[in-house]
């Protein structure tokens, strides 16, 4: 019996993410007497096998292929599927992220199983697995609870605290899984890596966004609020306004139709707080208003302000961090 | 080869925060109802290919009885006829009912011509669970593609598209049929013609109900403690001082202080 979670491979690397969803089934597995299992799928997974028995996995399933070096849902399912019948899993888990949610579903739905999407948190009550989530954008919040034999859920990075490594070694099992080529019906032609070393949004601990507020002077907004982000190692986020004006690129958005994040900080710079945008950032532990109009919406969710201009306040910010964290 | 795009009926975005959990449970909702804004860019998207490969559109949404404005601005943006699914078929079931009933309303709506592409968006503003189209792919036994930016051609029963995730960008080719959610880079989604909301409103929109469409809904999970969580009641501390220094330098003792930095 385990709690099988899926190590997503990004660039022939583990998603760090995926780590704080082991330690938590190990945690869950102790109350429920389940193995924690990882389950790693890719081409080249040694060192994160390596890795996932020093976060703790009990076992670690691994389907290396190279059919297998990029996602592709059909053989990435099916290898899951068949973790999930070796290890007599009575969860499968995922990282909420584009792929780790399809695969979720996908095995789910084969499976007849239940599924929480997006879940934030994961506990056992009773005796049995129970996801939390919200719906209507963080509106409503509820619990689930599974009436399969099987429980799938996504769950949102930094859902859990991020555990660290220890020594503990083990030996892999293999699933000498080798999809024939010829029956992968997906075939993929091209593929470009997003820009290396650009903190993720989802993983950071702190974000720092702009909003229209940059309008004066947009190539210099950002330029000060992206100086401050790379000062404190922060991620950069913009409101959905900034975007649509063309300041900065849509992968940067957080709210309702961009990103939901949850840093330990957000501080957001000219950016007045529209449910959409609070839709998506809502929930960070300490939020930080830097907006020249006291009566903005932003300052009843915010922990922390500074009424002035951005344009000045925020050099000045990361001066003064500049000369703390040296 | 068709197109059929699935589109929700999802509350304003705006008026999320006042749903209650007595509307969440009963799913009557106070709030204006709306296309899900998500769901603008799959419908766009469908106009559009019907237009590069001469095909029809057909728009198909699951909600209660009479809930067809979802589908009447699909019609005004362009598609070629609607169908409503009435929710009771599911029967108060879970997500792989909702897919597992949407699936069956693509195979019915084949007439003539077969649905060899269906269209969803990226998540429904109410449900966000993104897992509804994979559902659907699940129950039709076809292959799926997820927060696709790009359809760059069809050509010999084969889709050529490109997708994005977190770790990069891939251009991907698969066999027809398939299922897309379509992500917000994809398009612009036009506004509804005069015209168009005209002939929106003339038209005709069948319902399909228990029995035309036989599925077994499926119940795996039951949702309990539905409550409200109240934003934190924080009380903001804004940093006075008579020097932009002075503001920023109070500022970083605290956040040094709460050691989030
Ligand atoms: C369906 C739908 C989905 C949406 N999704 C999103 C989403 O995902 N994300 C999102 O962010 N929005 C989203 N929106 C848009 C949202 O409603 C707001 O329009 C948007 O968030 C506003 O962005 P903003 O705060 O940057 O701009 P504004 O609301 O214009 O605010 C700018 C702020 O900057 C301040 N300011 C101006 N100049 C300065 C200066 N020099 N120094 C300091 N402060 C200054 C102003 O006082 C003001 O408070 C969505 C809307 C809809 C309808
Ligand atoms: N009741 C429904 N009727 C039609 N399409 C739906 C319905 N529910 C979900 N969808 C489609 O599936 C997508 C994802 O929804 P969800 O899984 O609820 O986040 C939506 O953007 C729609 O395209």
């Amino acid at each position: 019996m385990a709690i099988l979670v899926w190590i997503e491979m990004s660039d022939g690397q583990a998603v760090s993410n995926c780590w704080e969803l082991l330690a938590r089934a190990k945690e869950l597995g102790g109350e429920l007497g389940a193995d924690a299992a990882a389950l790693l799928i890719g081409s080249g997974t040694g060192e994160a096998a390596k890795q996932a028995f020093a976060y703790g996995a009990d076992r670690v399933l691994v389907a290396d292929a190279p059919t297998l070096e990029h996602f592709r849902l059909q053989p990435f399912a099916a290898v899951a599927e068949q973790a999930v019948e070796r290890t007599a899993a009575i969860a499968f888990l995922a990282n909420a992220s584009i792929r780790g949610g399809v695969l979720a579903a996908t095995v789910a739905c084969r499976r007849s199983a239940g599924i929480a999407a997006n879940a934030t948190d994961l506990k056992v009550e009773e005796g049995r697995l129970v996801a939390s989530r919200t719906i209507y954008s963080g509106n409503i919040h509820a619990e689930i609870q599974f009436e399969s034999p099987l429980a799938v859920a996504s769950v949102r990075p930094r859902s859990f605290p991020m555990p660290a490594p220890g020594d503990a070694t083990g030996t892999v099992e293999d699933l000498n899984a080798n999809p024939n080529e010829n029956e992968v019906r997906q075939k993929i032609t091209e593929f470009r890596a997003a820009d290396a070393g650009e903190v993720s949004l989802t993983d950071a601990h702190i974000i720092v966004s702009g909003g229209r507020g940059v309008a004066e002077d947009p190539p210099k907004g950002f330029e000060l609020v992206g100086e401050l982000a790379s000062t404190l190692g922060a991620a950069l986020g913009a409101s959905r306004a900034a975007v649509d004006a063309g300041y900065i690129p849509y992968k940067h958005q957080v709210g309702q139709t961009g990103k939901t994040v949850r840093p330990d900080l957000y501080i957001a710079c000219g950016i007045s707080g529209a449910i959409q945008h609070l839709a998506g950032m809502g929930n960070s532990k300490i939020i930080v208003a830097i907006n020249r109009d006291p009566d903005a919406p932003i300052f009843q969710r915010a922990k922390y302000g500074i009424v002035d201009d951005l344009f000045k306040t925020v050099p000045a910010l990361t001066a003064e961090f500049s000369k703390r964290l040296k | 080869m068709n197109i059929a795009v699935l589109v929700k009926q999802t509350p304003d975005t705006a008026e999320l925060p006042k749903v209650t959990v007595a509307e969440a449970q009963s799913g009557e909702l106070q709030a204006t109802m709306v296309i899900n804004p998500w769901d603008e860019f799959a419908v766009e998207e469908a106009i559009d290919l019907s237009d590069r490969f001469g095909c029809e559109t057909i728009a198909v949404s699951m909600g209660r009885e009479g809930e067809t404005d979802a589908l009447k601005h699909a019609l005004a943006m362009g598609v070629d006829s609607a169908v409503h699914v009435d929710e009771r078929v599911v029967d108060g079931g879970d997500e792989w009912a909702t897919a597992e009933a949407l699936a069956a309303a693509v195979k019915k709506v084949d007439t003539g011509e077969e649905v060899e592409l269906v269209l969803a968006g990226k998540m429904s503003v109410d449900g966000n669970s993104s897992v509804i189209y994979a559902g659907v792919a699940c129950k039709l036994g076809w292959d799926l593609l997820v927060n696709v930016t790009r359809i760059v051609d069809i050509v010999d029963g084969k889709l050529i598209a490109e997708q994005v995730f977190e770790g990069g960008q891939e251009t991907v080719e698969v066999p027809l049929p398939v299922v897309i959610s379509v992500a917000k880079e994809i398009n612009e989604p036009r506004y509804p013609s005069f015209m168009g909301i005209r002939k929106a409103s003339r038209a005709s929109i069948p319902t399909l109900g228990r029995d035309d469409l036989e599925i077994r809904p499926s119940c795996t999970t039951r949702w309990t403690d539905l409550n409200k969580p109240e934003p934190e009641d924080v009380q903001v501390r804004i940093f006075d001082g008579a020097s932009v220094e002075e503001k920023v330098n109070q500022l970083a003792d605290a956040l040094m202080a709460e050691k989030v930095i």
